[in-house]
């Protein structure tokens, strides 16, 4: 591994190890729960809760995801093309437009088929 | 030596994620551990000094990909597969099929030993020296000079499942 | 123990800079959250917090042990594993980039170790600042599911397809400052803005810069895109079943990333550490303005202690003023002047875009769901595309043809 990737790698660490030391701490300190009845229960907005909490939702959430995937792809050929851009030419820019061409037909096709709309 | 002591930090880290994910009997905990698996292969790329690679497999397989399985997972109604029989009776066809890996994986072994000394699998993989030149700007190199054709079809491979995705979830179109 | 510290110097150099700079953002964090109520007060013609300490200056304190004693109950039905698993993810991975952001210019000397102004030096920072974005999704998404209640379970659906949404353009947005450098490295992108403000990339880049700002705003859930947090719909969203120390997490993490945003707004568009100023000999008088600021405000601050209405603030506050106007003449010594000049810089930048952070909570109005989907694919992801290719275009017609 770089070594430079290190110190990251222990800052992650030490952010997941503060708060993990703190709540254990701090749960034998504060007084314990006595919590029973309606405290146990979810709270939702108050009332008592009803039926199912994981029901079913709307499709958009997946199509959403979907569609984040395909452009996130996108956006990472972008990276190695602009980082080199300078060294590419103008051959760099042609090919890189004629794939962000294809992509922009299909995002065209998207808008004008509504499926960007959030209904 | 640290290299190593990462290798099989990670090494053992995505092994022990695969083993949970596929005995987990709830859906959400298999994918959790699906990603610690992804994130330890991730860290394998940059024992490598695979920066992007590293990156994008986070970028791409963790924050992309498993966000859409997770979506997935959450909204179908788990209580169901909670009470199915996890492990039915095929275990014979399982064992079969372990011991024809475990024999292609041995014998894979036993070839890259007879390979010599220095090529042993056993051996800390062999660690790409780095360069001036940064691992990403390599890589855009290779793609925009050598491979250009495969990129641009990957355009349209895009576009392909770009329609398929939203004719399969939109119902009007 | 001599031995030890000799052989694994830039292993304590490592810890040293990263427990410092942990306890410093968590620091700030909490102030922040005094900060912005504050201001939002003042905007809204209230006092804000006043009760605690001189002008609620030990609110944060406050806070955080009432945080920390609350009694902490976990609602039946939850996923106990990934209910603990979700604040820790947000927390951790909130506070993680701040590691890969440079501090200041040039290297430091260090247990006789020279080493760089930050917690770890990468030549692809920015990619792994988007690395760790990406994986933020997980802390709402997770939380939201495992709370077993309704209301949550939308908030962190809503709140991660808007993360998504927002990703795209957040990510496209910085396309066109790479385009411009050729490099990944952060510390390589403000050290091509050097010599004040005509370099700054905002000029070049202000429809880049407008992208990735709005999108920011959305990444962190703030006003006006808190929609998981919207409590008129959604009771608090994703963390309604949170209490105690745990929902503190989900706190803390947001406030920790508005924190990381505004240091890579002020070191991707607005030069990072260096000054504003161009660094001629005419404009050389600029470097004792930390120092004068430091004075001149530690002087006001020591005036107004005195004459406040109670006992413990006329002994607190004109202590922290000559605090302060020490600070700022020792600032103005030679030989801390020039040390001084990078992290005050980039301290003032990420405190007005923190103001700004907060100037737009206190004026804007939230977004309908609807609207706010439709407005980052349809409006923003076209907009940073097209900025991406003008500035493509720009670059390759500038350039001398080879």
């Amino acid at each position: 591994m770089p070594p430079q990737y290190i110190p990251v790698l222990i800052f992650a660490v030490l952010a997941a190890a503060f708060p993990a030391v703190t709540l254990l701490i701090f749960a034998l300190i504060r007084p314990s729960t006595g919590a029973i009845g309606a405290k146990l229960k979810p709270y939702e907005c108050g009332i008592a809760p009803e039926g199912d909490a994981r029901g079913r939702y709307s499709v958009r959430f997946y199509i959403v995801a979907i569609l984040f995937v395909i452009f996130d792809v996108e956006t990472v050929f972008l990276f190695p093309w602009a980082v080199d851009y300078r060294l590419l030419g103008i051959y760099g820019l042609i090919s890189m437009f004629v794939f962000l061409g294809i992509l922009i037909v299909g995002y065209v096709w998207l808008y004008r088929k509504g499926a960007l709309e959030w209904v | 030596m640290t290299n190593e002591i990462l290798f099989y930090f990670f090494a053992g880290l995505a092994v022990l994620g695969g083993v949970l994910v596929v005995t987990m009997r709830n859906a959400v905990h298999s994918a959790v551990f699906l990603i610690t698996t992804l994130l330890a292969t991730a860290g394998l790329y940059l024992t490598l000094n695979a920066e992007f690679l590293f990156v994008v497999q986070i970028i791409l397989y963790v924050g992309g990909i498993m966000v859409l399985f997770v979506f997935v997972i959450m909204l179908v109604n788990l209580d169901v597969a909670l009470h199915q029989v996890q492990f039915n009776r095929q275990t014979w066809v399982a064992g079969l099929l372990s011991f024809a890996l475990l024999a292609e994986l041995l014998a894979a072994v036993a070839l890259a030993r007879s390979y010599g000394e220095e090529n042993w699998l056993f051996a800390a993989p062999h660690v790409p020296t780095v360069t001036a030149e940064g691992n990403t700007e390599q890589i855009g190199r290779l793609l925009f000079q050598n491979y250009v054709i495969p990129f641009e079809i990957a355009s349209i491979l895009l576009l392909v499942a770009l329609v398929g995705a939203v004719v399969m979830g939109k119902k009007r179109i | 123990m001599g031995d030890f510290l000799a052989a694994n110097a830039l292993l304590v150099i490592a810890i040293v800079k990263v427990v410092v700079v942990v306890f410093v953002l968590l620091t700030a964090v909490a102030y922040i959250t005094w900060f912005e109520r504050k201001v939002v007060a003042h905007m809204q013609g209230r006092w804000g917090p006043e009760r605690v300490g001189p002008h609620g200056l030990l609110q944060p304190l406050a806070d955080g042990a009432k945080f920390l004693f609350k009694e902490d109950p976990t609602p039946a039905g939850i996923d106990r594993f990934v209910y603990f698993l979700a604040p820790f993810l947000a927390l951790s991975l909130a506070l993680s980039t701040i590691a890969v952001i440079p501090l200041g210019p040039g290297q430091i000397e260090l247990f006789g170790h020279r080493t760089w102004f930050s917690v770890a030096e990468l030549n692809i920072s920015l990619l792994v600042v988007f690395a760790i974005t990406a994986l933020s999704v997980y802390g709402v998404a997770l939380a939201g599911w495992a709370s077993n209640s309704k209301y949550p379970l939308l908030g962190g659906l809503r709140s991660s397809a808007q993360m998504l949404s927002y990703e795209l353009s957040l990510t496209m947005s910085v396309v066109g400052i790479v385009l411009l450098t050729n490099t990944f490295s952060l510390r390589d992108i403000v050290e091509a803005q050097r010599g004040g403000v005509g370099r700054w990339f905002v000029i070049p880049q202000i429809l880049g810069f407008v992208c990735f700002f709005i999108s920011a705003l959305a990444e962190t859930n703030r006003v006006p895109f808190d929609l998981p947090e919207a409590e008129t719909e959604l009771v608090a969203g994703f963390h309604t079943e949170y209490a105690s120390f745990k929902f503190a997490m989900f706190f803390m993490a947001e406030y920790a990333a508005m924190v990381t945003v505004s240091f890579m707004v002020a070191v991707l568009f607005f030069g990072g550490y260096f000054s504003p100023f161009p660094g001629t000999p005419a404009w050389h008088w600029t470097i004792y303005l930390p120092a004068a600021g430091g004075v001149i405000g530690g002087v006001l601050l020591l005036l107004h202690g005195l004459r406040y209405h109670t006992p413990l603030g006329r002994i607190v506050l004109p202590v922290a003023g000559l605090a302060l106007t020490g600070v700022g003449v020792l600032c103005a010594l030679a030989g801390v002047v020039e040390y001084i000049q990078g992290p005050f810089w980039l301290a003032a930048k990420v405190a007005t875009v923190l103001f700004v952070y907060v100037w737009v909570r206190g004026t804007l109005p939230r977004f309908r769901y609807d609207q706010l989907m439709n407005f980052g694919w349809k409006f923003l992801l076209p907009l940073s595309l097209a900025n991406l290719v003008i500035t493509s275009l720009i670059v390759a017609l500038m350039r001398p043809a080879q």
